[in-house]
């Protein structure tokens, strides 16, 4: 592929008018693969997919591994590490390790899809937003706007407590509660594009909107779209499990590290185990994609310079 | 003072860390009051050239061997704080764009004052007051406390310019390199512009270097020129010499494709491309698209042959050029056609928002025919083009395709009308999505005005043979095609619709003459293969006399002339246009 590439530009003379760059400019076939594959180069990127990577094969994978059922009881409440429970016992006197083990599946699955949610309405808003340059521009970002009002985690608490603790529930509000800010950045990066002049050819020819949005502004917004995908994971992590822990998620005996957090964290000075193994998983895994995230950024802007005028 | 104020010896400029060249061989000497052209197309490494006279390496770059002295003086012995005395003191620099080298935040009274602090050395307030208003006077700017409170953006572009000579002349340098100064400017007051520059290195005897593609103002400013080709000045001489005799093929090419206001030759471009840094030859770097090329051109890169005094070339075949570059011009096309109506423009103003921009034009394009509309810029030409193609719709009147009224905005128009009228875009870079492959952006032109149809890489392979590409080219993305390449991409695409009319904007403006010439060539000729209506528009008297059959003059949003291309450039009528035909520079002029 590289070769056949390096192979049409001689044959085309596309060498003629452009100054050297030093270094030589990468020609991009898919900008969004080529920032991925110069994202992973960087080691913060490496870091953050080794820890994301691991997050996902304990929460996928543990609880195959785990030796106990998450809601048995073996041991004394809030006993320390033992044989049989190697990072002893939480408040019910369930095995902490075989919980920390169930419990983070939830979490991973409704952050994913409360992102998806949240960066395709997003994306769809804002492009359509700047597209339209119109009282539709307005009404869009000022609805955006109002949503943006209310911190994120408030609007999920207050959707949770008139209509009760449904996980779509949550993975909707979160989604939701993303979609402003999306929008914006969206918006913002499509402005640009809106203005030049291949948008306006496509409108001379009659193109339909929605082929104008999807097809010409959309591929041209991939490296911002990226770097939103990351961070709203980020953020979905978090208000995920903040979701659970004020107990609006899943419901008890269910294994939640959220819900674990909560559950032992008055016997935190007991038995820290139960309250530091999802608080560290959680942790790490915010650390970890936001890192991924940070890479993406990074490779992004490298190639946004250098080739997409 | 040294009798020379520039000179510039075997200067060598490579990038960092590569063992690549970017200009080479570089000598070169002006004299106090002497204005030396340094005329190439994009990439040839000119710019390069003025910004070494500053002391100046691009980043990326530096200075490999050779030696730039400036009065006498070596600039590659000077520290930093020597370097910044002589930028702007000794050696002073006007740029490209004035709109982004003034800065838009200060008013003109600081930004004059600016240069004056740094450079004027001990003088008081008084006479930095007094050398700065008499510095506006020599650009003929006026110089009375309104318009030194003046912002940048409160200016003409013209304005801007003089600005900005003012600026460059204030401190009374002696050198001055100027970057292509005047090409965002229009012919009147790019006719201006030249003049103030002119008169002034002469008056202060200042030794100017004038970086320019543009043979036609250089032909009208310099006293001698240097031509350049892929990083390496291959001929030089006084202008007459170079602009009546020249010996290198490449010059000899370049100054056919130079379209003119006199001649009714066609203009012919180059084929090929400028060999990249790194990618050239061991040989002539021309040799490649050289029609006089032979084995001694393939041995080594010539050296200079000097022909009279001053008068250089690098070329082994220079003493055979005059006599036989051989190019077939071809002839100018005018099939006589029954006026058969095309595209009628009937009573149509247009505004943006409350501001009206056009006022009762009213205009036909003929089948088969190629109508010019020229015009300065602000002279509405792009509104009327815009109004054509259904992208602006902000009008009143009619245009009718045939005997059909068209409705203002594109999309509601028909499939039909939108189908027979194509538009292409001034700027190549931006017309075409960055982001899919010159193949889908035709493909997708293809289906929507001939859905269903099969064969689809077959004709796309054949839309772009049209245009002279090759089939290939379909799976390059923009960003690795030159400008002239996606300015064919953007008429394949056109093309491709079968149109009857085709609205070019300006459509060479952003290309290389060589490629300019190369572009109107393909155009005459598809004008006789596809019996295409061109609506030409064009801000440059010279082409259009290569290929309108007629031209409409706008200004001011009207139409104040209409008539056979030969009838109006050599008779023309409307006082607007003789202005502009007598401010439109030319390469006849010399000799």
């Amino acid at each position: 592929m590289s070769d056949q590439t390096v192979d049409t530009a001689v044959n085309l003379g596309l060498e003629a008018a452009v100054e050297p760059v030093p270094g030589g400019a990468v020609l991009q076939r898919r900008p969004w693969l080529g920032i991925l594959r110069n994202a992973l180069r960087l080691g913060r990127t490496k870091i953050g997919v080794a820890i994301v990577a691991l997050i996902i094969v304990i929460a996928v994978f543990g609880p195959l591994a785990a030796p106990h059922s998450p809601t048995e009881f073996v041991a004394v409440p809030n006993s320390g590490p033992s044989g049989d429970a190697i990072f002893g016992a939480d408040a019910l006197g369930r095995d902490v390790f075989s919980r920390f083990l169930h419990g983070g599946l939830s979490v991973l699955w409704m952050a994913a899809a409360a992102t998806l949610i949240g960066v395709g309405v997003g994306v769809g808003v804002g492009l359509v937003a700047a597209y339209s340059r119109n009282w539709l521009d307005d009404v869009l970002m000022r609805t955006s706007d109002v949503v943006l009002a209310f911190p994120q985690i408030i609007l999920a608490l207050l959707a949770v407590s008139a209509i009760g603790p449904k996980l779509w529930l949550i993975v909707l509000v979160v989604g939701v509660s993303h979609m402003p800010r999306v929008a914006r950045v969206m918006r913002g990066a499509a402005q640009e594009v809106v203005e030049r002049d291949f948008v306006k050819a496509a409108e001379a020819v009659g193109e339909k909107r929605s082929r104008i949005v999807f097809g010409e502004l959309l591929p041209n917004v991939t490296s911002p779209l990226l770097v939103e995908l990351g961070l709203r994971m980020t953020y979905s992590i978090g208000l995920v499990a903040a979701v659970s822990f004020l107990g609006f998620g899943l419901q008890p005996p269910a294994a939640d590290w959220g819900l674990m957090i909560y559950e032992n964290r008055l016997s935190i000075t007991v038995q820290t185990w139960s309250v530091l193994l999802p608080v560290l998983a959680i942790g790490l895994l915010t650390v970890g994609t936001n890192l991924i995230t940070d890479g993406i950024a990074r490779a992004a802007i490298g190639i946004d310079r250098t080739s997409a005028r | 003072m040294s009798a020379t104020a520039v000179e510039v010896h075997d200067l060598r400029i490579e990038l960092v860390g590569r063992d690549v060249d970017v200009v080479d061989e570089i000598s070169l000497e002006i004299r106090p009051g002497e204005v030396l052209g340094l005329v190439g197309e994009s990439g040839s490494g000119k710019t390069t050239v003025g910004m070494a006279l500053l002391g100046h390496v691009r980043r990326g770059g530096r200075v490999g061997g050779g030696a730039v002295m400036i009065d006498g003086n070596d600039l590659a012995h000077l520290d930093n704080a020597g370097l910044r005395k002589l930028r702007g003191g000794t050696v002073a620099y006007i740029p490209q764009d004035p709109g982004t080298s003034l800065n838009p935040a200060l008013r003109l009274r600081v930004q004059l004052r600016e240069m004056l602090d740094a450079h004027a050395g001990t003088t008081t307030e008084a006479e930095r007051d007094a050398r700065l208003r008499q510095s506006l006077e020599e650009v003929a700017l006026p110089s009375d406390d309104t318009f030194l409170a003046r912002y940048p953006h409160q200016l003409s572009g013209g304005q801007q310019q003089r600005v900005a000579i003012a600026m460059a002349f204030a401190c009374r340098p002696n050198v001055i390199v100027c970057d292509e100064p005047t090409t965002g400017l229009d012919v009147t007051t790019q006719a201006r512009v030249l003049q103030t520059v002119r008169g002034l290195c002469q008056s202060h005897q200042v030794a100017a270097l004038y970086v320019s593609h543009d043979l036609a103002v250089v032909a009208e400013l310099a006293d001698r020129v240097a031509v350049m080709y892929a990083g390496r000045i291959v001929e030089a001489g006084t202008r007459d010499q170079l602009f009546g005799a020249a010996r290198h093929p490449y010059t000899r090419r370049l100054l056919r494709a130079v379209p003119d206001l006199e001649g009714k030759r066609a203009v012919v471009g180059i084929p090929g491309f400028a060999p990249l840094p790194g990618r050239r030859p061991e040989w002539c770097f021309f040799e490649p698209r050289c029609p006089l090329a032979t084995d001694v051109c393939r041995s080594a890169f010539p050296p200079a042959f000097e022909f009279e005094p001053g008068h250089r070339a690098r070329c082994y075949h220079a003493d055979q050029a005059p006599r036989e570059v051989p190019v077939e011009g071809a002839t100018a096309v005018s099939v006589a056609h029954e006026p058969e109506l095309a595209l009628a423009i009937r009573g149509l103003d247009a505004h943006y928002g409350s501001r009206a921009t056009l006022f009762g034009i009213d205009l036909d394009v003929h089948r088969h025919e190629c109508l010019a509309l020229v015009g300065e810029s602000g002279s509405g030409k792009t509104t009327l083009a815009r109004c054509v193609a259904g992208l602006h719709k902000d009008y009143t009147g009619a245009v009718m395709l045939r005997d059909e009224v068209l409705p203002p905005a594109a999309r509601s128009r028909s499939d039909a009308a939108r189908q027979q009228i194509q538009y292409v875009f001034q700027n190549p870079y931006a017309s075409l999505n960055p982001r899919r492959t010159v193949g889908q952006t035709i493909a997708r032109q293809l289906e929507l005005f001939f859905p269903g149809r099969r064969d689809m890489g077959e004709r796309v392979g054949e839309c772009l043979e049209r245009v002279a590409l090759s089939a290939s080219a379909a799976a390059a993305y923009p960003d690795e095609l030159s400008g002239g390449e996606r300015q064919r991409v953007a008429i394949a695409r056109a093309l491709a619709a079968e149109p009857a009319v085709m609205v070019c904007d300006e459509i060479t403006s952003a290309l290389d003459v060589s490629v300019q010439a190369a572009i109107i060539d393909l155009l005459r000729e598809l004008r006789t293969s596809m019996g295409l209506s061109l609506l030409f528009i064009t801000h440059n008297l010279a082409l259009i006399r290569t290929i309108a059959d007629r031209v409409a003059v706008m200004t001011e949003g009207r139409i104040v002339e209409l008539g056979p291309t030969a009838q109006v450039l050599e008779h023309p009528s409307a006082p607007y246009t003789q202005q502009l035909l007598a401010n439109t520079p030319s390469i006849a002029a010399v000799g």
